[in-house]
């Protein structure tokens, strides 16, 4: 019991501390800058409590629930010894994490109507829909490819430089071919892919398949699935816009 | 009483983000590995933790931070605050430490990012401290969102800073340790979720809709770019350095060992 209640007490006081600078710099501004009152101080209170015990739930689910699922996955699937369920399963985990991500979905939108104003599709609310929706659905498809690419490099041992240094390569080329009104929307359709429950699971997932295979490492194996997670769809998502 | 619908709203919308998830791992889990689940008790406890720590984290966060986050932002970039006529690009100088700093403590604060430090912190057997990682990661995107500010009030083009970043991302890679790299794009793929994406796009929508022919809609997007890029260059710079700082250590322990004469060595 009362090693429960320390464990608690620590969970709380590191999540309290990871909290620390944003409380600080915030004060700061608002205090010293802008030479202002704190408005609401009492909400302000209640949501700091409300995020530091969030944050120490969220913590303590990652070791509980999301790395062993992750690991089990990694281990079951490495056991079965079949190929192509284990590429199956990375493929479905990418897919269908990302296709209903509510970020994902408010950048589709946001480049339906950029599409519209620049005259890359019809006008009119459907034309719209239709360009969002295969947006979307490319983006969904690219990180599931993504996850494909990463776990079958991590069964082959490859190394990640050359692979993610031909993506950076293809991103650099595609940007200037593409119309200029897609590359930011690529670029951030990247950074909303990896959303805070998948990161945790898909590192288990690496790790926990590289230190069942024989002469991986799980730090240079393991690691690298987000990386092809944000490099791909910005790939897609530009070649998206200059096809359409 | 708003607060306890809030709290159910979020909770509801992160179970829609959590069932996709769950569906394939059981489906999956049925369908093909067909094994009894270990310990399912813990895990459920596990999954309701995550799911509750979550919301609670995204209720708090839109009480405490957003909105007045959001209010400073547009603050620091209103001509009331920075003055009136004709600015020049170093007027906006509280923008830039603003920008830093909120990258800066947003990340250390990012749940993504934690777990990644705490897998690369076990997954190394402890060479790779998970504290260090996340303290280069929040410097990378300090800088990187604080020059992605300069970008929009200067107005060049988005690629005149991403491809040159680019570039050094990949003579990094030529050059750093192979254990390092995968780590640092990764983190780079991390750093921009829950907590840095509101605060940032506020802060590059305010600029954008401030400065006069800007708009918020190409130079507002792309600080996420910005957030991204930098993690990935400041990550493989840190290996750099614990890698030289552990070899400097060795070699003055030679040296020191080489000093004092040691019995053992001549037998």
């Amino acid at each position: 019991m009362i090693e429960r209640i320390k464990q608690i007490g620590y969970l709380l006081e590191s999540s309290a501390r990871d909290l620390a600078p944003i409380v600080i710099v915030v004060a700061f501004f608002q205090v010293v800058v802008l030479r202002q009152p704190l408005p609401d101080l009492d909400g302000i209170i209640v949501g700091l409590i409300c995020v530091v015990i969030g944050l120490a739930l969220f913590v303590q689910g990652l070791e509980l629930a999301l790395f062993p699922l992750g690991e089990n996955m990694a281990e079951g699937l490495a056991r079965k010894g079949n190929l192509l369920w284990l590429l199956a399963f990375a493929y479905a985990l990418g897919f269908g994490t990302t296709v209903a991500e509510p970020a994902l979905i408010a950048i589709a939108e946001e480049a339906g109507k950029v599409a519209s104003n620049a005259g890359f599709i019809e006008p009119g609310e459907d034309a719209r829909r239709t360009y969002a929706f295969w947006l979307r659905f490319t983006v969904a498809n690219a990180v599931g490819l993504s996850l494909v690419i990463g776990v079958f490099r991590i069964l082959k041992g490859w190394p990640i430089r050359y692979l993610i240094i031909g993506g950076y390569l293809i991103v650099v080329a595609l940007t200037f071919l593409a119309p200029p009104e897609i590359v930011g929307i690529a670029y951030d359709s990247g950074g909303v892919t990896t959303s805070t429950i998948t990161v945790p699971l898909v590192t288990a997932l690496g790790v926990g398949l590289s230190s069942m295979i024989r002469g991986r490492n799980p730090l240079t194996d393991g690691f690298g699935l987000i990386a092809f997670a944000s490099l791909l769809p910005v790939v897609f998502v530009l070649i998206y816009g200059m096809v359409i | 009483m708003s607060l306890v619908i809030n709290f159910l709203e979020t909770l509801w919308s992160t179970l829609f983000d959590v069932i996709p998830v769950i569906a394939v791992l059981i489906g999956f889990q049925l369908g093909m590995i067909r094994q009894r689940i270990r310990q399912p008790r813990r895990l459920l406890a596990g999954m309701i933790y995550v799911l509750l720590g979550l919301s609670l984290f995204l209720v708090g966060l839109n009480k405490a931070f957003f909105p007045i986050g959001n209010s400073m932002a547009m603050q620091l970039t209103s001509p009331e605050f920075l003055g009136a006529g004709p600015l020049a690009w170093s007027d906006y100088y509280w923008v830039y430490i603003f920008a830093g700093a909120i990258g800066f403590a947003t990340t250390i604060a990012e749940p993504a990012l934690i777990a990644i430090a705490l897998k690369a912190e076990e997954a190394s057997g402890g060479a790779v401290r998970g504290r260090g990682l996340r303290l280069a990661v929040a410097v990378g995107v300090s800088f990187g969102v604080a020059l992605g500010t300069f970008r929009i009030v200067t107005g060049t083009p988005l690629h005149y800073y991403i491809i040159p970043g680019y570039i050094v991302v990949i003579i990094q890679t030529m050059y750093t340790s192979r254990f390092i790299t995968p780590l640092a794009y990764d983190s780079g793929g991390v750093t921009t979720s829950t907590v840095t994406v509101p605060l940032v796009a506020a802060l590059g929508l305010g600029l954008a809709s401030t400065i006069p022919g800007r708009s918020p809609i190409i130079d507002g997007f792309g600080l996420i770019a910005f957030a991204s890029l930098f993690p990935i260059i400041a990550v493989m710079a840190y290996g750099e350095i614990s890698l030289w700082r552990s070899k400097r250590n060795r070699r003055k322990n030679q040296d020191a060992s080489k000093s004092v004469p040691d019995e053992r060595s001549n037998p």
